[in-house]
């Protein structure tokens, strides 16, 4: 490592260009969750002070009765589509990365395919699937949807990690007498915890995010995800911009605890291959 | 303990045959070292007799049951690896009852078992950490508590020493030696190192790009190789070879015919080439010596010394030289060399057999 000063002080005036610029909307919508509609459009980038503050935003996303409702359909939907893409994605890498067999390379290639074709584009097809499925207006949909879609990145950040891992602890393991699943579950998995992580935040905030498909799969009244139910103080003449920001504020904090949980992990996993432990 | 016998083992990947047809046995108690350059298939050999890679023809028994079609854990083997293989999340103690545990084995005799083993290889007071924990020798050494305290009939070892540094490398060669003296239970030792071979084996198998070359006791290889391949593999400087020309019975090294070896061995035979093999030691360096050329190199050791001599028609040697000599770079030098002890080889590499 170079120490030298100068560079540390451009690599450091980067970075904080960089968050600033990166916290800036993040900011400006916190601020202005905290004003009137008046307000907010009077003076967007002033701090909610004085008679600019106002708590109406709050207030009406907390009188509205669906929201907790919301929460837990969005909460429910991203947790098990993350156990199912870290689960089925750690377990695919490590067949196509384990054992030899006929078609491996073509498999591990139409697995990963995923990550240049956006799933969007087959929107009208697994909606036609999932009205003859009977799924539609079900959260079960949209974890299947979330699913398919996070699976690609997944298989193949775990497959280039695996690859880079010995596979003299496996055959050591084969020795001891475990079965296959017991390697993937006790040898495997501890060994790819770091990178784990890694997957569980950028599956997890896209699914968190997303607006599309809880419109088109699943709009019901029951299936509302939070992203879906802050578009009611949308309205086609008014918007209530207060409630609105007031309920991204609010939605955005889940997303944060989890990052926080996962972030230690996650720079370990992103520095995993740089550095020799 | 028990015998080990690889009979016609053919391994194929795909296409690639990487074992040729090889059969061998290794006996009740003995130390076997594979030895050959990198790729030649030793590991994949080693691996077969473990149960980790399938055979594509042949069959390998253990103790005279065949064992070919049983899981690795069920073939009474205990293998360590190049990189250590440790479980990283388990600490020193987790690492060496972990397969008794998985095998039901009741936890006292676990515990007893596990003791015996740090005993053994001195890891008491590491039993609590975890590998990262560990030096490269100690986490060697847990590898090879993992594999005693299964109490296998036969041990595999994968290089286990190529990532230790050179110190390191020499004294748990000592220790595994001790281990084999101590425990008497047969042990498969793949090595590319030549030099470990030598020291450790009982018995050496040569292996050369999938096929044996030839298989002896360390002595055995170094006094009668079977062929050019194994003479120039084994022994530390390398034995030296010179083309030579066989003219009436006699090898004539350079048409300017400087020194000649006189071989009844190929009177009989129709050579016209043979090369001729010349071990460091077996190059003496006398002022009246019958072959000369000029120091090229002059490697000191402390306790030997060697001359890298270039003849006259450019090949070079490399000789032995007396430690407390002195030598300078572009010096001419003469020498004789030991002509009992001369290896002759054909142009196709065997060694032609002396008389
Ligand atoms: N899983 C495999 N698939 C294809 N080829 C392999 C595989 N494992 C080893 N080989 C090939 O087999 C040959 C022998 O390898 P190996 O037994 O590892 O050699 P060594 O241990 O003597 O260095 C090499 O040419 C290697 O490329
Ligand atoms: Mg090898």
């Amino acid at each position: 490592m170079r120490n030298n000063p100068l560079s540390s002080i451009a690599i450091h005036s980067v970075l904080i260009l960089y968050s600033l610029l990166a916290l800036f909307p993040l900011v400006l919508i916190a601020i202005n969750s905290f004003k009137s509609k008046k307000g907010i459009f009077r003076d967007p980038m002033a701090l909610p002070l004085g008679d600019l503050y106002s708590s109406k935003g709050y207030q009406s996303v907390l009188a509205n009765g669906d929201f907790p409702l919301y929460f837990g359909n969005s909460l429910i939907v991203t947790l098990i589509s993350l156990v199912f893409i870290l689960l089925l994605g750690a377990m695919a890498a490590h067949a196509l990365t384990e054992f030899r067999f006929k078609g491996n390379g073509l498999l591990g290639l139409y697995l990963i395919l995923g990550i240049m074709v956006p799933i969007r584009l087959g929107t009208v097809a697994l909606l036609e699937l999932f009205v003859k499925l009977g799924l539609t207006n079900t959260l079960t949909a949209l974890v299947l949807v979330y699913t398919a879609q996070g699976l690609p990145i997944a298989i193949f950040i775990f497959t280039e990690f695996l690859k880079s891992v010995s596979g003299e602890i496996k055959d050591s393991a084969r020795i001891d007498g475990l079965s296959e699943y017991r390697i993937f579950f006790e040898v495997v998995l501890p060994l790819i915890r770091p990178v784990i992580a890694t997957v569980a935040v950028f599956s997890m905030i896209p699914i968190w995010n997303d607006l599309w498909f809880p419109l088109i799969l699943s709009p019901g009244e029951g299936t509302r995800t939070v992203t879906l139910g802050i578009q009611q103080f949308i309205g086609q003449y008014t918007v209530n911009w207060s409630a609105v920001l007031a309920a991204l504020s609010v939605a955005i904090m889940p997303v944060l605890v989890m990052y926080v949980i996962f972030s230690k992990q996650l720079i370990r996993g992103i520095t995993a291959g740089a550095v020799k432990g | 303990m028990a015998t080990l016998d690889i009979n016609n083992v053919v391994k194929q990947f795909g296409k690639v045959e990487v074992i040729h047809d090889t059969s061998l046995s290794v006996k009740d108690g003995e130390l076997m070292v594979f030895v050959g350059p990198s790729g030649c298939g030793k590991s994949t050999m080693l691996r077969m007799i473990a149960g980790l890679e399938e055979l594509t023809a042949g069959e390998i028994k253990i103790g005279g049951k065949k064992v070919d079609r049983l899981p690795p854990a069920k073939r009474g083997i205990a293998m360590v690896f190049q990189s250590y293989a440790l479980y990283p999340h388990k600490d020193v103690r987790g690492n060496l009852g972990f397969a008794l545990r998985h095998a039901g084995m009741p936890k006292a005799e676990v515990t007893q078992r596990v003791d015996a083993a740090a005993d053994i290889l001195g890891l008491g007071p590491l039993m609590e950490r975890r590998p990262s924990e560990l030096s490269g020798g100690q986490r060697q050494r847990v590898a090879i508590g993992r594999a005693i305290v299964r109490e296998p009939e036969v041990f595999l070892f994968d290089e286990p020493l190529s990532n230790l540094d050179a110190a390191l490398r020499v004294h748990m060669r000592v220790e595994i030696l001790k281990l084999h003296q101590r425990l008497k239970s047969t042990m498969i030792y793949v090595t590319h190192d030549q030099v470990e071979a030598m020291t450790l084996a009982d018995r050496i198998v040569v292996f050369r790009d999938g096929c044996v070359e030839q298989i002896g006791t360390p002595l055995e290889l170094y006094r009668n190789p079977a062929n050019k391949f194994v003479a120039g593999f084994i022994g530390s400087p390398a034995m030296n070879f010179i083309d030579a020309d066989v003219i009436n019975g006699n090898a004539i090294h350079a048409s300017e015919a400087i020194a000649s070896v006189p071989s009844s061995s190929t009177k009989d035979a129709n050579y016209t080439k043979v090369s001729i093999g010349i071990r460091p030691e077996d190059i003496q360096i006398q002022a009246n010596g019958k072959w000369s050329g000029t120091v090229e190199v002059y490697e000191h050791l402390g306790g030997e010394a060697y001359l890298h001599v270039l003849l006259v028609d450019k090949q070079t040697v490399v000789a032995r030289a007396d430690a407390d000599s002195h030598y300078r770079i572009g010096e001419t030098v003469r020498f004789n060399v030991v002509q009992s002890k001369l290896h002759m080889f054909a142009e196709d590499g065997k060694a032609i057999p002396k008389t």
